[in-house]
């Protein structure tokens, strides 16, 4: 089976992220960048399904050059292969599901592995576009996923609980947390990696449908008023909550 | 405005979503031009409709659709958006309405921004207001397609139900509808209020010390009747579930009060939990981060406070 897992590459969530001198981009100075955490439940799923069914294992990237190195750690996890679609603009993320899906669709695989969500932006939606625009069956925030034959049944969460969901391969499934325990590159996994090639093309450009104005700092919080350092401030507390918040 | 807006409404189990009625609510301070959808097997209870305000709904009916079906929804709707010509699409930002919103987007080839904290009129169009990198910065988008997809986060705008009214629905009864992907059971977790829903949320971290002593929490969250929710720490210890972790690997909350004990508030936490109305945090250590971002504070050991917290509040009810 050829399986696709799209990897992006993200700012470290511990960083103190900065603006940068145009208002509305981020200044990436001194900012460590990482493997976005949900993609690698997407790669162990890959990996894991190979193991069972065999196959191969291709990482796609939409980004520059410093993508690489997610898609280096990726290969050292045991990837077979990677793709660099370079493009230093910006994509929003229509534009980026529309360029994946155009490589995704060369490649011809039945099944795609994506992150719930990328921690930069936040937004939750390449997985479900890329389903829509290959055509492929597809679930989304998945924390179990069975595959038999051509039939795959997903478990995925929702509020009070857990939808099961059941479809047909060619399929996109968006991996969330609970799904598997990813596994730590070993030692041979890394010197491997690093002598495989990362193929590096030009990623398709598509028009985008919608721009950033700018970006700013929440308005941050005064720190709350500290009530007391034992039992005493209760009382003022539920006061507070009753009368100033109205919230109880 | 007076541009075609549609609101995208959400039930389950027979209860259409408060986020739902918010959403039409500010849509319509936007358009009086305003409709709205609603997609199932049956409006279990139409008087809902009626006291949330809702003048007219298109009700598209199909037995099989008691359940989600992210295929079927998505097939529905933007049939529906395209015969309609709508231009401003909004859908919370619930587990259906951040599946389907995407969805929406690819195959109509339109703008979409996720999970808004705010909106406002700007020039004939919306800016959306939206927190990205887990809350540390808030990002101002604006779509430039024709059609734009709005996905709203829960609570940003609060709902009170106003005067009731008298509501038309349309019933439009679908029999083709496209189930390639289905659902085939849905597991509850125990009927208990979810994080993600609940108006009033108590957390506890690893402050708490053992699963056992979560008892504490969830006797604070009874008398409240508030949801119980934890830190990763907690989730990882095996003490809670996953279902009710917070932040950024967990869910996303906006609780009008969240209570955050024995928690210290590393910026992960916070992501899921910031844009709550009160944030009150208790915790022995003065210095925890929690407090930057709390209204008000307690200083002090969480088993002290939690049974006497816990007892004001029953007074009161009485
Ligand atoms: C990629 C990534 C994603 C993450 N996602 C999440 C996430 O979704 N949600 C999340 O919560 N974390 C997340 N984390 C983890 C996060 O960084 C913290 O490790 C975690 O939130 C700490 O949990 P805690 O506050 O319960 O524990 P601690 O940080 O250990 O804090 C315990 C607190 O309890 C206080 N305390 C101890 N005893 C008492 C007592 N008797 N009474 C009162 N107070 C007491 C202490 O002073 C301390 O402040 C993530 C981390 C990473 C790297
Ligand atoms: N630049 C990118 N290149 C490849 N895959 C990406 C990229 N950005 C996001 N993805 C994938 O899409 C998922 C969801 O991202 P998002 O919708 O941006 O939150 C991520 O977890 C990745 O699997």
């Amino acid at each position: 089976m050829k399986i696709v897992v799209c990897v992006s590459h993200v700012p470290d969530t511990a960083s103190k992220i900065n603006i940068g001198a145009d208002g509305k981009t981020l200044d990436t100075n001194g900012l460590t960048f990482v493997l976005n955490p949900y993609d690698e439940f997407a790669i162990e799923e890959a990996l894991k399904t190979k193991e069972k069914f065999g196959g191969e294992v291709t990482l796609i990237s939409v980004g520059n050059d410093s993508f690489k190195e997610s898609l280096r750690k990726g290969l050292a996890m045991g990837a077979d292969s990677a793709v660099l679609l370079k493009n230093d603009g910006y994509f929003d993320s229509l534009s980026l599901a529309k360029s994946l899906s155009d490589e995704i669709k060369n490649l011809g695989a039945e099944l795609v592995f994506v992150g719930k969500q990328s921690v930069d932006y936040d937004n939750s939606v390449v997985g479900q576009m890329l389903a829509e625009l290959l055509g492929y069956n597809s679930v989304s925030v998945a924390v179990a996923c069975s595959i038999d034959g051509n039939k795959i049944t997903a478990e995925r969460e929702i509020e009070g609980g857990k939808e099961v969901v059941e479809f047909n391969l060619p399929a996109v499934i968006t991996t969330q947390k609970g799904l598997n325990e990813p596994r730590y590159p070993s030692l041979k996994g890394i010197m491997a990696a690093k002598k495989k090639v990362i193929e590096e093309k030009a990623a398709k450009v598509f028009d985008n449908h919608s721009e950033f104005v700018s970006l700013l700092r929440p308005a941050s919080k005064s720190a709350g008023k500290i009530l007391g350092t034992d039992v005493s401030a209760v009382s003022e507390l539920v006061r507070l909550l009753r009368e100033e918040a109205k919230v109880i | 405005m007076d541009n075609k807006f549609l609101v995208v409404l959400e039930q389950r189990n027979g209860i259409i979503k408060k986020s739902s009625f918010e959403i039409y609510a500010k849509a319509k301070e936007f358009s009086a031009n305003t409709d709205a959808v609603l997609i199932g097997a049956s409006i279990v209870d139409e008087s809902q409709l009626k006291q949330a305000g809702v003048s007219e709904v298109t009700f598209i009916k199909n037995n099989d659709l008691e359940n989600y079906s992210s295929s079927a929804y998505t097939n529905i709707l933007v049939d529906f958006i395209k015969q309609n010509s709508y231009e401003f699409v909004f859908i919370a930002n619930t587990a259906l309405g951040k599946d389907l919103a995407p969805r929406l987007a690819a195959k109509l080839d339109c703008g979409i921004t996720m999970d808004c904290t705010n909106l406002t009129e700007d020039a004939g169009n919306l800016l959306a207001t939206r927190p990205v990198f887990a809350g540390k910065l808030l990002l101002q988008q604006k779509l430039t397609s024709t059609v734009k997809i709005f996905n709203i986060r829960p609570n940003s705008f609060g709902f009170t139900a106003g005067s009731e009214v008298e509501t038309k629905i349309n019933v439009k009864e679908t029999s083709d509808i496209c189930l390639s992907v289905k659902t085939v059971d849905v597991k509850k977790a125990g009927g208990k209020l979810d994080v993600a829903e609940a108006d009033v949320i108590v957390s506890g971290g690893r402050g708490m010390k053992s699963a056992e002593n979560f008892n504490h929490i969830e006797s604070l969250a009874s008398e409240l009747n508030a949801a119980v929710g934890a830190s990763r720490a907690v989730v990882d210890a095996g003490w809670r579930p996953h279902a009710e972790q917070v932040g950024q690997t967990g869910k996303t909350v906006s609780p009008n009060l969240y209570i955050a004990v024995g928690i210290s508030g590393a910026i992960q936490h916070i992501a899921g939990m910031r844009s709550s109305k009160y944030i009150v945090a208790i915790n022995k250590d003065k210095d925890a981060p929690i407090f930057q971002i709390a209204d008000y504070g307690i200083v002090a050991d969480a088993f002290d406070i939690l049974p006497v917290l816990t007892e004001e509040i029953k007074k009161i009810k009485q």
